[in-house]
């Protein structure tokens, strides 16, 4: 991602969750869809909320708001998941609502300050404004804790 | 001389392709020179047997020619040359011979595998074996001299023809492929270019056969060569290119016309230019090769892998489809129903089929014991004969994978443990030759594995002693006979001073079983003192397909396998008896078995009074045989799913083996039976550590 070197700009999904603006490499994403109740995974973190079927693929959910240490979301048809994939897994982001597509030049992103403490800190790795608005981009990889650990992690 | 180069027309990803055949070949053909030499040991001495595996070498070497990998050149060449001597009745196929042929296989095995993968192979693990050939091949030119010293007369007379040996003679090589050859996957330039390795060879094509485009048929031949060759080698080196086509084309061989015509005239001589070939009978080189199965063909895995998921996608939605007919129309019209019944079945077929193509008898598994019984064999000193049965016996491929790894350790562990050493058996009156025999069948939707020694059987004593030190069972428990014997599988049984180099390779007999069981399988063992042991190993046919009880739990759906399902049944208040501070038992027909709520250890539905009456308990048994009652709240009943990876998006999850997709398109996990069990003994454990 990092080879858009000047005019290169890159495209971002921005989306929201609460009242908090996020955004993630388009070319991360999959495809949108309407939620769907997912089934619930024993022994897993919290913000898993559980798995869905995406076309005979067996897709897990992670609750963004829940994910940020915010109270879990309390899915209902309005709510999104975002089809993205990560390291060749394909994971489904549950958002409040998928607001826009943004163009960024690269030096228009920002270091985040230092978050220490903060959930987010683990995965938001830049900041812009976009009028009004702060979003945060957050980087995939982090989003999800290290996924081959054993079975008792979480 | 630069005319016979039109391989050099192919692309390397051609080459590629090819070689990726190539290899593929070369397992079969591994396979045939192992059952070959197998059924020799066995005393069948059908000549076709050495013939077959002698074929079967010389593809491994004509193909790693083409593909320039030296050393598997050169050491199926001794292979070849040593085999030969077998088959011109020069040297008989003792026993020890055939020894040495198979290992001298397993040799080529290695080799192949290490040309596959780009791995250099040292000296010393090809060099004794390359000895003992050439010392097979050369007793023969020793008989030979003999025999010259016998028979040979001298008669300048006859040979006067004939150019001396040395110098180089011209040949004339007229071949015409019938379709039949390039149905085989043969190459006809691959084979000219192979000639012009002889010598000096001028290539000329004839191309007058090819019709005009509207007659014309793809799958025909047209085209034959003439090919001028000049050569020290002699005839049979030049019908020996062809030997696998044989029969496959119409092949003249002549000298040319400026020497008198060779004294034993190889075939009918053809007039120099005849401008339309009268079929002539191919001189045949020893017996037919013996036909491929044109009825198999080859495909490839990942497009059967596909047709695999997308049945199992049908399956499903097919089950969605009938779901959701039933749930909207409230009065379903027979014609309707019956549609649906018969789309069920067709879904059901095609899927049977589709595994079937998957599935592969476990011969090859088989046939990889044959030579591990062999290195055991070397390395302990011990002398086994190893009887196969039922290898054609047939498991899904994902099955086949797995299969291997115990039924290493099982073989493994016969030799090593079971069996006890000549001096010891000829002390006990047994034959010196051990038995280990691995035998496969299939019953009740799973295939079962033995394997069987007829040695010294486990010393049940000794077992027991070792599982009370290690703190396995309690000292006065008291055990049956089978119970003992499989305690052999329990975790850290099995330890340093128990493992030798042969059998132990740093895993016990617990990993084993673990990895077995995290395939719906089993394993067990069964002795008898001084009689022998047989393990036995069953796994499901397929891992794509898996019979379950659906059942609910908390709003959720959840698949329970049926193979660990013993019984389902109502609990009354009263069989439901509280014991200790965490642990409910039901009491079944006079028996107490813990009672798991399963909406709890699974997470789902806060804490619920496991002595609620309504609910239904599932009474399984874990892949140790022990039993437990799981409380959901419903049973749906009995489908046949299909297994999702879990993995694949996300992680495994304890107590969750896999996922499948119901019929209403939603996920149902598929319970891990032992692990849920296991995770309930643990908090348990937990609890009373806490309390």
């Amino acid at each position: 991602m990092s080879e858009s070197a000047n005019e290169a700009q890159r495209e971002l999904i921005s989306f929201r969750v609460g009242e908090q603006f996020f955004c993630v490499d388009i070319m991360a994403v999959r495809e949108i869809r309407g939620w769907s109740p997912p089934t619930p995974l024993p022994q897993s973190p919290l913000f898993v909320t559980g798995v869905i079927n995406l076309r005979g693929q067996v897709l897990p959910i992670v609750d963004m708001a829940a994910r940020l240490g915010l109270p879990p979301a309390e899915a209902t048809a309005r709510h999104v998941i975002i089809v993205v994939s990560i390291a060749g897994r394909l994971v489904g982001v549950l958002v409040d609502a998928v607001c826009d597509i943004v163009a960024v030049a690269p030096d228009a992103l920002q270091q985040p300050p230092d978050l220490t403490g903060e959930a987010a800190s683990a995965f938001v790795t830049g900041l812009l404004t976009d009028e009004d608005r702060l979003i945060s981009l957050v980087a995939l990889d982090n989003l999800i804790p290290p996924l081959d650990t054993g079975s008792q992690a979480a | 001389m630069a005319e016979h180069r039109p391989v050099g027309v192919l692309s390397p990803e051609s080459l590629a392709a090819i070689r990726v055949v190539f290899f593929q070949e070369c397992e079969e053909h591994i396979a045939d020179i192992e059952s070959g030499l197998t059924a020799l040991e066995c005393g069948d001495c059908d000549p076709e047997l050495v013939n077959a595996v002698f074929r079967a070498v010389h593809s491994i070497k004509g193909g790693a020619g083409i593909f320039e990998l030296e050393a598997l050149v050169q050491f199926a060449h001794r292979f070849e040359s040593a085999l030969a001597e077998v088959r011109a009745d020069r040297v008989e196929a003792t026993p020890d011979v055939v020894r040495v042929f198979l290992r001298a296989a397993d040799t080529l095995a290695d080799l192949v595998q290490a040309a596959r993968d780009g791995q250099a192979v040292s000296l010393d693990r090809t060099g004794a074996i390359s000895e003992e050939l050439e010392r097979l091949a050369a007793s023969q030119a020793a008989a030979f001299e003999t025999f010259d010293d016998l028979d040979f007369e001298p008669r300048p007379i006859a040979f006067t023809p004939l150019p001396p040996a040395a110098g180089p003679q011209t040949w004339r090589v007229r071949f015409r492929p019938h379709a039949s050859l390039y149905a085989k996957g043969n190459e006809p330039l691959v084979l000219i270019r192979e000639l012009g390795r002889l010598g000096e060879a001028v290539v000329e094509l004839d191309a007058e056969q090819v019709p005009m485009l509207d007659a014309f048929d793809a799958e025909d031949s047209y085209l034959s060569w003439t090919i001028t060759l000049t050569t020290t080698a002699d005839e049979a080196a030049i019908l020996e290119v062809f030997e696998f086509v044989e029969g496959d084309c119409e092949l003249v061989v002549s000298r040319e016309a400026a020497a008198a015509p060779p004294l034993p005239a190889p075939a009918p001589a053809p007039s120099a230019r005849d401008a339309a070939p009268e079929p002539v009978e191919p001189r045949s080189v020893g017996p037919a090769a013996a036909p491929k199965d044109l009825t198999a063909i080859r495909v490839d895995l990942p497009r059967v892998e596909r047709l695999v998921d997308l049945v199992g996608e049908l399956v499903v939605h097919q089950a969605i489809l009938a779901e959701r007919i039933s749930a909207e129309t409230s009065r379903r019209s027979d014609t309707v129903a019956q549609a649906l019944d018969d789309l069920s079945q067709l879904t059901r077929d095609i899927q049977e089929g589709v595994m079937a193509i998957r599935a592969q008898p476990v011969k090859a598994v088989f046939q990889r014991m044959a030579r591990l019984v062999r290195e055991a064999e070397a390395a302990s000193g011990k002398r086994v004969r190893l009887v196969v049965e039922g290898e054609a016996t047939e498991v899904d491929r994902t099955v086949i994978e797995r299969l291997t790894e115990p039924l290493t350790h099982m073989v493994r562990n016969a030799v090593a443990h079971g069996l006890e050493s000549p001096e010891r058996r000829s002390a006990l009156g047994k034959p010196v030759e051990g038995l280990v025999r691995i035998s496969a069948a299939q019953r009740g939707g799973r295939i079962v594995i033995e394997v069987a020694d007829d040695g010294q059987g486990l010393d049940r004593e000794r077992v027991r002693a070792l599982a009370v030190a290690r703190g396995l069972v309690a000292e006065d428990a008291t055990l049956v006979d089978e119970d003992i014997d499989n305690l052999i599988f329990a975790p850290g049984f099995s330890t340093a001073d128990s493992i030798s180099d042969l059998s132990g390779r740093g895993v016990g007999l617990d990993v084993v079983r673990r990895g077995v069981q995290a395939l719906g399988g089993r394993i067990s063992v069964s002795s008898l003192r001084g009689a022998g042991s047989t393990f036995t190993l069953s796994l499901p046919l397929t891992l794509a397909v898996l019979d379950g009880m659906l059942v609910s739990v908390g709003g959720h759906g959840l698949i329970a396998p049926l193979a660990s399902l013993i019984e389902t049944v109502q609990p009354r208040p009263a069989d439901i008896r509280r014991l200790g501070a965490s642990t409910s038992l039901l009491s079944i027909r006079g028996s107490h078995v813990p009672l798991i709520d399963l909406g709890r250890a699974l997470g789902y539905a806060g804490a619920r009074e496991t002595a609620a009456p309504h609910g239904v308990a599932l009474l399984v048994e874990d892949d140790a045989g022990e039993q437990a009652a799981l409380l959901v709240d419903e049973v749906l009943g009995q489908r046949q799913v299909v297994i999702k990876s879990l993995e694949a998006n996300y992680r495994p999850v304890e107590g969750v083996a896999a996922a499948t997709i119901l019929g209403d398109g939603r996920v149902a996990l598929i319970l891990d039976i032992t692990a849920v069990i296991a995770a309930e003994r643990r908090r348990a454990d937990h609890a009373n550590v806490a309390a």
